[in-house]
């Protein structure tokens, strides 16, 4: 059981690790259109050309078919092969944020490209954008889980701790949060604001209100345990001994309230970035040209796009590997 | 066991109500009656075609009727007094076989086609001209159409000269004033004067209508309305025109309209093989649909360019006594002929047609494109894209940039402002997008704001609270004239800067006079020069920047004959008439 535990935060730690450097693993500039290649297919990878094998894979150059029955569609040149290179100069990019950065893992020379996931409707490389537009829609889902757990935690134990009044009127108010429509209630905070809101803001306020509302069911959680263990016999002989209500919650009664966090923060992290997703699937979250899982897939909203172009599919292919390993997770943090 | 066989023999009875109910035949000919006959058109007789419609309609009622869903139904089953031809864009004689006009160009005297009959077979005559242009110039009932039966803010005369002739007498002489019979359907007295009197009219003709009440003089009259589901009309066997055989027309048994719910559905329903004709397919549908050309027996049409005008639009409007700070402080910007210009030359049209229409659309410098030849000023320039001029311009307009590339205006504040647009329009939004990144060449920082269409209407033409928006205008007739809502400096769609008491600038000023006379020029010539100076001051100055704008595509099944889609609205249906199902198997065509 630990074995699987460990290697599913492995693989976690990988995927975060990947998505942290999207500079560095993507190829391209996620915002920067190529107007000339819309709707352009994933570069094949090839091995083989009329030379015969090669170890180091090749892409050839496309261009996009203007006139006739075949328009829209793409036709290779194979008169030239252009090999795979790694550690290549490319666009500049901030790496974490901080440190201005031109090396790429991979990619080829101009004017051949390698899309891995093909390119959207502009022609802007879909590989690169489901990477940053990861950084986006993970880091909302693990921070409002942060926020909900942190909330949830501090008002559960003290509705759990004082019992009484403060219990039921936090309790009553969980209730209330429980009931509330969180994508209605969104659509109306969001009819508050002003018209635009810089990428940054739009973050923070879809964390804030996502965590905000999802405290309610952890804080229940805490409030049993807290609850359950309150009168037990150390709890009483450590108060006897004079120890302080924050000493108390802090020494004694959170390290028992912990292992359920974590369990429910493997929970809620998927569930979280299912709900960033939907809100910019609607508009509601980051607008463009900054991608994220969600407005990429808006895109598929029309019949004919998702008919047509499959590869525009892989936010959602994303979007269910991480929350598939985030649920493995915590069944393996439940039972072990 | 005798009841259960009573109410077997009833349901067969139904059924099989339902399955022979007879097809109503055409008339034969009557002595006297005066028909038109199409000299070049044939067909077969039979059948039914199915039209996937995106909703309900929401009236049968033609006076008081504004949607384009609800006028497509209407359009089958209601006739002009004269008609404009979709496929020439000229006018022709409908109800009206002739008319005659004053040398002053203010007097109309119509004749009428005698002999003919409504659809539930009374006959019509110029008591029913009379009253239905009674009905739509009557202010209680408030017609979308009295506008322009209202000039200079005195109503059209309408008299009955004899039984056949009417006579429309105008304030003023009106520049192709025969157009605006096309769209007013003539209205059977005796079934709608009570209603009228009584003060219900706009409760007439709802969808519940019975059948024996509503009747008109179009090709199709109304059999049955299944709520949630489809309207179907059949064959109005008093029909007035007749084919080059003599045969009176529609050739149709049928026409069946669908409710299918979005436009993707339509394209499904339609790929499906459950819906013969579809209309106002978007570029990528069009594709869509020609890679199942092989699979399926399509017939696709690429019309060329619509009448539609896409563009860019600044807030200009007058925001005093309005809080809006922040918009206000951008004005200065957009005011800025120099600022407006420079955007028209950073946008890429090029790519607006390949990536928004898929190579299926046309790029615009001015209000009128190339689908409308009889206006078209050949003379607009078609600059294209250069990011250096824009920038020349915005340099000798005081603007200039700091060391990360940003564009700062001459009091040093960065040029950021925000673009609203209809967020159920992909084809807008996608613009908006790529007029993002192209404005990003000359250092603006542009947000795109996807709002709700109504939500969007309501910044727009109430609170003016909005920097720009994508919009689109234009696309009903080819006439200069109802375009005077967006030009003249009153007018209502005068986007731009609305409610203004008198012309903000003197280009608005002379603007607003060419469009008045020529509303007032008989000749087209001349009409066509004052217009064209109009074209030149818009493209000029630029209170919008022109984008694109789609062709018309339309498809049918192969099966579907005589099918000629216009760039006019209706595209496919204003030839439903003529419309004839192809090929063998037609004694089961019929029964659905």
């Amino acid at each position: 059981m630990r074995n699987k535990t460990a290697i599913l935060v492995a693989a976690l730690t990988g995927l975060h690790l990947i998505l942290l450097l999207a500079g560095f693993v993507a190829p391209y500039d996620p915002a920067a259109q190529n107007r000339e290649l819309p709707y352009a297919p994933p570069t094949r990878l090839r091995f083989e050309d009329a030379t015969g094998f090669h170890l180091r894979p090749f892409v050839y150059a496309s261009t996009r078919v203007l006139v006739g029955d075949q328009a829209g569609s793409y036709q290779e040149d194979r008169t030239r092969a252009y090999p795979v290179r790694f550690m290549v100069r490319g666009s500049t990019y901030k790496l974490l944020g901080l440190h201005e950065a031109f090396v790429h893992l991979f990619g080829v020379a101009e004017p051949a490209r390698i899309l891995i996931l093909g390119t959207d409707g502009y022609g802007r490389d879909e590989f690169s954008r489901v990477l940053f537009g990861g950084q986006i829609s993970v880091a909302a889902g693990i921070t409002a889980t942060f926020i909900a757990l942190l909330a949830g935690g501090i008002l559960g134990s003290v509705a759990g701790y004082y019992g009484r009044w403060i219990d039921e009127s936090l309790m009553g108010v969980t209730e209330l949060f429980l009931s509330l429509p969180w994508l209605y209630f969104l659509l109306g905070v969001r009819a508050f604001l002003p018209l635009h809101l810089s990428a940054l803001r739009t973050f923070f306020l879809l964390t804030g209100v996502i965590g905000l509302i999802g405290w309610a069911r952890p804080a229940r959680l805490v409030r049993g345990i807290v609850l359950s263990s309150r009168n037990h016999n150390y709890i009483l002989a450590a108060r006897g001994f004079g120890g302080s209500d924050f000493y108390i919650l802090r020494r004694h009664i959170m390290p028992k309230a912990l292992g359920v966090l974590i369990t429910q923060a493997a929970l809620l992290v998927p569930q979280y970035i299912a709900a960033e997703v939907t809100l910019s699937f609607f508009g509601l979250g980051v607008s463009e040209p900054v991608p994220s899982w969600g407005n990429m897939l808006s895109a598929l909203e029309q019949y004919s796009v998702l008919v047509s172009y499959g590869w525009l599919l892989a936010p959602a292919g994303a979007l269910i590997i991480t929350s598939v390993l985030y649920g493995y997770l915590a069944d393996a943090l439940h039972s072990g | 066991m005798k009841r259960i066989a009573g109410l077997t023999l009833l349901y067969v009875c139904l059924l099989a109500g339902a399955c022979f109910a007879a097809k109503v035949a055409p008339e034969a000919a009557k002595p006297g009656e005066e028909l038109a006959r199409m000299a070049d058109v044939s067909g077969r007789y039979g059948g039914h075609l199915t039209i996937g419609q995106r909703s309900e309609p929401k009236t049968l009622n033609p006076v008081i009727a504004t949607d384009a869903i609800s006028r497509e139904v209407i359009g089958r089953l209601m006739g002009d007094l004269i008609e404009i031809n979709r496929s020439s864009q000229q006018t022709e004689p409908a109800l009206a076989k002739s008319w005659k006009i004053s040398s002053d160009g203010r007097t109309f005297a119509l004749q009428l086609r005698k002999g003919i009959r409504f659809s539930d077979g009374f006959p019509f005559d110029a008591d029913d001209v009379v009253f239905s242009f009674g009905v739509y110039m009557d202010e209680a009932v408030d017609s979308p159409q009295r506008d322009l039966l209202i000039i200079d803010g005195k109503p059209i005369t309408v008299t009955k000269v004899d039984q056949h002739t009417v006579r429309f007498v105008l304030p003023r002489p009106y520049a192709a004033a025969e157009r605006l019979f096309d769209g007013l359907a003539m209205l059977p007295k005796h079934l709608l004067e009570k209603p009228y009197r009584e003060g219900h009219f706009a409760q007439a003709w709802s969808l519940n209508v019975r059948t024996s009440e509503i009747a008109g003089l179009g090709p199709f009259r109304l059999k049955e309305y299944v709520p949630g589901q489809r309207i179907v009309v059949e064959r109005n066997p008093f029909y007035w025109k007749v084919d080059s055989e003599n045969q009176r027309l529609p050739y149709l048994d049928e026409l069946v309209f669908l409710f299918v719910g979005t436009e993707d559905a339509q394209v499904m329903r339609f790929e499906a093989g459950e819906t013969d004709i579809i209309s106002r397919l978007s570029a990528e549908n069009y594709n869509l649909l020609s890679r199942e050309k092989a699979r399926i027996a399509l017939q696709l049409a690429d019309m060329g360019p619509s009448l539609e005008y896409n563009f860019l639009l600044f807030n200009l409007n007058d925001l005093g006594g309005k809080k809006l700070d922040d918009v206000s402080k951008k004005q200065a910007w957009f005011r800025d002929l120099k600022f407006r210009q420079a955007i028209s030359a950073a946008v890429d049209r090029e790519s607006i047609v390949n990536l928004v229409y898929g190579a299926r659309g046309t790029a615009l410098w001015g209000n009128v494109g190339p689908g409308n030849k009889l206006w078209i000023n050949q003379a607009i320039p078609h600059p294209s894209r250069s990011i250096e001029r824009a920038r020349e311009l915005l340099k000798s307009a005081g603007y200039k940039w700091n060391s990360t590339g940003q564009l700062l205006d001459a009091g040093g504040q960065p040029v950021e402002f925000s673009i609203i647009t209809s967020s159920s329009n992909s084809q807008r939004m996608k613009m908006a997008t790529l007029l993002q990144d192209d404005l990003a060449h000359l250092g603006m920082q542009v947000h795109i704001v996807p709002l709700e269409f109504r939500a969007l209407i309501d910044r727009v033409f109430q609170s003016f609270n909005y920097d720009a928006a994508i919009m689109a205008l234009g696309g009903g007739d080819a006439d200069p004239n109802p375009e005077m809502n967006v030009w003249a400096y009153s007018g209502t769609s005068h986007l731009w800067h609305l409610g203004e008491t008198q012309p903000a600038t003197d280009w608005e000023r002379e603007l607003d006079q060419l469009m008045q006379q020529q509303m007032v020029t008989l000749d087209y010539a001349r009409r066509k020069k004052l217009y064209d100076r109009a074209q030149q001051l818009i493209a000029e100055n630029l209170p919008f920047i022109f984008l694109g704008t789609p062709n018309i595509l339309a498809g049918a099944n192969s099966r579907v004959g005589n099918f000629h889609p216009a760039v006019l609205d209706p595209y496919t249906l204003w030839n439903s008439d003529e419309l004839y199902v192809r090929g063998p198997g037609l004694e089961n065509a019929g029964v659905r």
